[in-house]
């Protein structure tokens, strides 16, 4: 490494980077990738069995833990994977600052958001049947 | 114009880049809506109700088609994206092998899912 004599032991140590956060981005985007293909996957078969149940089906399915916990993993793991996707989209294509700034913090709002209306709604809806 | 823009051929490769940028938009929307259907489960059957006409009418279902598409294609160029992680694929011919392969899952994959939808008689 030629401009190795530029940097200081401390920041070789960490690892970090210019950036600040190190691979930690790259990393949250790869396992999240690799998680959510058996979630989608039974996301998927789940659909095809859910679409044109009816309302008491999709309650008493969503009441099952397993498949409670499981959407609730999805939806979150989906959220977390999204909101890093989007915050490069923004991060590459605005340019000035606020404008950035903004879409970023809206970017992390709206997952936020989500996420936390969607497990309050999963529980919600499977321990009190929705009403 | 700078000139590279006018004489650059596409390349698969380069397709499916910007169709994966493009997926997520779709993918962003299709979470939207998984939220949306789980907040309207817990307002209860008139909401559930109201959701399902909306994402149900032909509109929707063109919509969800393509979210379904983009997903299973995401899916596939994410895996994908962690061989070459790891350091493999990046053969010009194993390139574009696996970017058609993605664009082709992605098709096949959502066909499959709307097929068990229509099999089970609920399209």
């Amino acid at each position: 490494m030629a401009d190795q004599r530029f940097r200081t032991p401390r920041s070789v140590a960490q690892g970090l980077g210019s950036a600040h956060h190190g691979v930690h981005h790259f990393l949250v985007e790869r396992v999240s990738a690799l998680a959510l293909v058996p979630l989608v996957l039974w996301g998927a078969f789940a659909a095809v069995r859910l679409v044109g149940g009816g309302y008491g089906a999709a309650v008493e399915w969503i009441a099952h833990p397993i498949n409670g916990v499981l959407v609730g993993a999805l939806l979150i793991c989906g959220l977390i994977h999204a909101k890093n996707a989007m915050q490069v989209v923004i991060e590459d294509y605005i340019q000035g600052f606020v404008a950035k700034a903004s879409l970023l913090l809206l970017n992390l709002t709206v997952c936020i958001l989500a996420g936390a209306l969607g497990v309050f709604a999963i529980l919600k809806a499977a321990l009190t049947g929705g009403f | 114009m700078s000139p590279h823009l006018q004489v650059w051929r596409w390349h698969i490769t380069m397709a499916t880049s910007i169709l994966h940028r493009a997926s997520i938009f779709a993918l962003y929307l299709g979470l939207l809506l998984l939220a949306g259907w789980l907040v309207a489960l817990a307002a209860g059957p008139d909401a559930s109700a109201t959701y399902e006409g909306v994402v149900g009418s032909l509109l929707g279902r063109i919509v969800l088609f393509g979210i379904s598409v983009m997903l299973f294609f995401n899916m596939a160029y994410n895996v994908r994206q962690a061989f070459w992680d790891l350091g493999y694929g990046f053969e010009l011919k194993t390139a574009e092998a696996t970017a058609w392969a993605s664009i082709a899952f992605g098709i096949v994959a959502a066909i499959a899912l709307w097929a068990g939808l229509a099999i089970r008689g609920v399209l």
